[in-house]
């Protein structure tokens, strides 16, 4: 961004926001704009941008979890639309993190372009001029050449073409000039690329934002669960939800399928540790995935931080539970339901939540609400409680209904939520005939007045899946890789311009020497500056020892 | 990455954390001590230099600390800013190198001279052989010792748990401490930062206090989430550039005290700050900070973008504003702003070092408010 410490650049400034009264339209645009891409501009916005960030952390956000959202603004009922009307529940959406945002970028453009034109031109020109007063720049030094046993002096001209030679060896661009003058001298200047790197770094920050632009039109994501022995097709029905980017076409699914064979999850079993005991420590999915209609199967493993990627759009495994294999038959003696029910897991024992709608079921359509407990404990006297993950004493425990499911009316419905307002209740934990409960021993139950039956059969595992496709993923990489190697260029590439003149100069026993002076200033951070200076000192001291080099002080008339 | 607990070991390790923290308590004892002493005896030195009828750069020399003893003014000791201190310093940097015992004037150079050390911005932080300070020679040798039983106790609970020592807040918080020391201690091998290390020693005991008191955890095996190399990437340089943060933010307070003693100073007023003579200008502070922050910034811009190449692998998308990355944006941010600041004319100097603090104040909201009761993805602080 445009270094406000040059002076002419400050004056110009003030210059333009003195005359903004007298300026026409296109003189306050141009105003606007040089006030938007000053260095100090963007700084109140990055900070502005760290601090609109923050209500992202605090209210619950749509784009992260929309129910939490819902169930806040029911809690609030006063400020919670308000929040809303701000747009607090999509914060990073919000017109206004995104003026914040395109307006830092606006002025990142407006300081880079600038910036990038002038360093080409400084890159194709000559290293700058020899400044008349070395003494003035920040690292001065010299030194007299000659008078080492006698020894002659190398002629100032024959000085600077050997440190020209040097230089460049050093790896500064060099430019020799006056060689057959008085004052011959050589203008040099190293770390050119520390300014690319810093335009790089901030035109690569431009590439992460294209990408992540890129993704969100045109990528997708959607969750599908998938039972054990079940499959999976990439279409747009067969998933449980789906959200398209916003200019996705369904043409762009890539038809492959998966199947999940087996699903293992290891838990820890060290009972010496019962603070830790029954923590999940590995899940493991195997599945067979082909990658579109009549290709080879193959068989692949799913693992929490190992996706799997099938032609660009890849699976992660984010959940998993149990699915208990179900079969209810009506009260007229017909099999109304047969399948596993996806529970969903409560807490860290599995205990998982159960729903049942079987609108089958005749003469009255039933409901189920219960529980599945993997390892279930039964203590005369207290609640049935789930002790362990694993599968060890699978119990359903259930509350019936009949009555009219509301399915009928083509209203979608929840399925994991079963309203029972509208349904008269047959069992449950309050009602004298008490929950069904089925277990290994009692693996069914008949339903009171003849409505039926419900039997256990099994339990078998799903795994929940996220299916995501993100064009601008590679992109975005790429640029942060491009950003990193530029941040790293521009802060430890030191940017500096040396000068060295020689001429004829006597030493303090009026022998005839050459003096060679030499100044060093940095661009930008450079704390090594000095240290520099010494290094071109033995340099000098290199070349020139058999001639002898010796340090010749500065006298009160030399200042600046 | 197995369960192979090993309980004996994980009970050495906190026996050892907390003996370190004691060994840290009695150097945290021992730099307030040498502060102390130290900044006396500069102050009783000062006295009799006046009263022997000092020239009139006293003011900027007393300003550099402990380097108005070597006897010559530093080339970055231009603080007062005044034009007698400014030539002074050019001076010295142009005639003779640093300390003024370069050759004379006749004498030729050879190559073998190696008179380029030292010969850098940060002079004021190099060791002065000319003052003893035994109660810092100390302080920094008990702390060698506190670190040597640091490693021990987080290597022993690496070794227990049988995976990376920072999968949670408290080994998180005792590794990071382990890494504050650690970058300390080999700063201090290069320059003389002992001023610092009351508030590193300070700051090290607070986060091992942090660790044992609020964030106990046993030893315990990974949760598949965390079962991925990208822990001892991401986690690892996240520990190290909060360490950097740490020192850094300890010298952005040193910074604005100074410079605030150096305001009162120049305008002849009396100060209370006294202690504050150890310490070196305000100017050398800022730019000295500035190196670590840049190496810190980088670090920071590196766990950012590995936490999102993880994030992609394990949650499907590399950025989904989970309230961890929001704080790890913010971070980002506030000190990419903190980067610009020191080049935007009216925002270096003391609001660089606002900006420095606000920044370090938010790794540590991210990491202790953030972890504990903000809901998110990054549920992993064990308790």
């Amino acid at each position: 961004m445009t270094q406000v410490r040059d002076q002419r650049d400050q004056k110009g400034n003030r210059n333009d926001s003195v005359a903004v009264p007298a300026l026409g339209p296109l003189g306050m645009l141009r105003w606007a704009w040089t006030q938007l891409t000053k260095m100090s501009t963007a700084l109140v916005l990055l900070l502005l941008l760290a601090i609109a960030a923050v209500p992202g952390s605090m209210f619950p956000q749509r784009i992260q979890d929309p129910d939490a959202v819902n169930s806040y603004i029911e809690a609030n009922p006063t400020s919670g639309p308000w929040l809303d009307r701000f747009q607090l529940f999509d914060v990073f959406s919000s017109y206004w993190f995104s003026a914040i945002y395109l307006l830092l970028f606006i002025s990142l453009v407006g300081c880079v372009l600038p910036r990038a034109a002038q360093h080409y031109k400084a890159w194709r020109s000559k290293p700058p001029r020899t400044p008349k007063r070395l003494t003035r720049l920040p690292q001065y030094r010299r030194v007299l050449l000659g008078g080492r046993d006698g020894a002659e002096a190398p002629s100032p001209s024959e000085a600077i073409q050997e440190a020209t030679k040097a230089l460049k060896k050093r790896g500064y661009r060099v430019e020799a000039r006056d060689l057959d003058g008085e004052t011959p001298s050589v203008g040099a200047e190293r770390g050119m690329w520390k300014e690319v790197g810093n335009i790089l770094f901030h035109v690569a920050l431009l590439g992460v934002l294209i990408s992540v632009a890129i993704g969100s039109l045109f990528g997708y994501k959607g969750q599908k669960i998938i039972i054990e022995d079940e499959s999976f097709v990439n279409t747009l029905v067969a998933y449980d939800s789906f959200t398209p980017g916003t200019n996705f076409s369904a043409d762009w699914l890539n038809p492959f399928s998966v199947r999940l064979d087996n699903f293992q999850a290891d838990f820890h079993r060290d009972t010496t540790d019962p603070a830790q005991y029954g923590a999940p420590t590995d899940f493991e999915a195997d599945v067979t995935v082909t990658e579109e209609p009549g290709a080879e199967e193959k068989s692949e493993k799913l693992k929490v931080n190992e996706p799997l990627n099938v032609g660009g759009t890849k699976l992660y495994l984010v959940g998993n539970g149990y699915a208990p294999v179900i079969r209810v038959t009506d009260g007229q003696g017909n099999l109304a339901y047969e399948g596993p029910v996806v529970t969903i897991p409560t807490d860290s024992v599995y205990t998982s939540s159960l729903v049942l709608k079987v609108p089958d079921a005749a003469p009255d359509q039933l409901g189920f609400v219960g529980l599945l407990l993997p390892t279930a404990v039964m203590d005369e006297g207290s609640m049935p409680r789930s002790v362990d993950p694993g599968l060890s004493n699978p119990v359903l425990i259930m509350s019936s209904y009949f009555g009219d499911l509301g399915l009928d009316n083509g209203e979608s419905q929840n399925v994991y939520v079963l309203d029972v307002d509208s349904l008269t209740e047959m069992n449950s934990m309050m009602s004298d005939n008490g929950a069904i409960t089925l277990d290994g021993a009692n693996r069914s139950a008949e339903l009171p007045d003849g409505k039926g039956t419900i039997e256990f059969v099994d339990v078998k595992r799903y795994v929940g899946l996220d299916i995501h496709n993100d064009p601008g993923r590679i992109p975005a990489f790429i640029s942060f890789v491009a950003a990193f190697v530029g941040l790293i260029m521009s802060l430890f590439i030191a940017r500096r311009r040396a000068w060295v003149r020689a001429y004829v100069g006597q030493d303090h026993n009026g022998v005839q020497c050459t003096v060679l002076e030499y100044g060093l200033l940095a661009r930008g951070e450079d704390h090594r500056l000095g240290a520099e200076a010494e290094k071109l000192t033995s340099l000098w001291t290199s070349l020139w020892e058999d001639r002898g080099v010796r340090d010749f002080p500065l006298n009160s008339s030399d200042k600046a | 990455m197995g369960s192979n607990i090993n309980e004996t070991l994980g009970v050495w390790s906190e026996w050892f954390m907390l003996l370190a923290a004691f060994t840290y308590l009695v150097a945290f004892v021992a730099f307030v001590w040498d502060m102390a002493s130290h900044s006396k005896a500069i102050g009783k030195a000062q006295r009799e230099a006046e009263r022997h009828g000092a020239d009139s750069r006293e003011d900027s020399r007393e300003l550099v600390g402990a380097g108005s003893r070597g006897g010559s003014v530093s080339a970055s000791a231009t603080s007062s800013g005044s034009t007698a201190g400014d030539d002074g310093a050019r001076d010295s940097a142009a005639g003779h190198g640093p300390s003024g015992r370069g050759p004379v004037a006749g004498e030729f150079r050879t190559t073998a001279d190696a008179r380029s050390k030292g010969a850098d911005e940060f002079e004021a932080l190099n060791y002065k052989d000319s003052i003893s300070r035994p109660a810092a020679r100390a302080a920094v040798v008990v702390m060698a010792i506190a670190f040597l039983l640091h490693t021990f106790a987080v290597v022993a609970r690496g070794i227990a748990a049988d995976r990376v020592p920072w999968a949670n807040m408290y080994e998180f918080c005792s590794t990071g401490a382990l890494v504050v020391a650690g970058v300390y201690l080999i700063t201090l091998i290069f320059k003389d930062l002992r001023f610092v290390g009351p508030m590193v020693t300070g700051l090290v005991l607070l986060m091992l206090c942090a660790a044992t008191i609020a964030f106990p955890t046993p030893v315990s095996p990974l949760p598949p989430a965390l079962q991925s190399y990208w822990l001892i990437i991401h986690v690892s340089i996240a520990v190290a550039a909060s360490g950097l943060f740490t020192i850094t933010f300890a010298m952005a307070v040193l910074q604005l005290l100074q410079s605030r003693r150096e305001k009162n100073l120049a305008m002849g007023e009396e100060t209370k700050l006294g202690f504050l003579r150890v310490v070196p200008n305000s100017t050398t502070l800022e730019n000295f900070a500035f190196r670590l922050n840049s190496v810190g910034f980088v670090f920071w811009t590196f766990t950012l973008a590995a936490g999102a190449i993880w994030a992609d692998q394990a949650w499907g998308r590399f950025w989904g504003w989970d309230t961890k990355e929001v704080w790890t944006f913010v971070i980002w941010t506030v000190y990419a702003a903190y980067m610009h600041a020191r080049v935007t004319r009216g925002w270096n100097g003391n609001r660089s070092a606002w900006l420095s603090i606000v920044g370090y104040l938010c790794v540590v909201f991210n990491f202790t408010v953030v972890n504990v009761y903000f809901p998110g993805l990054h549920s992993y602080s064990g308790l």
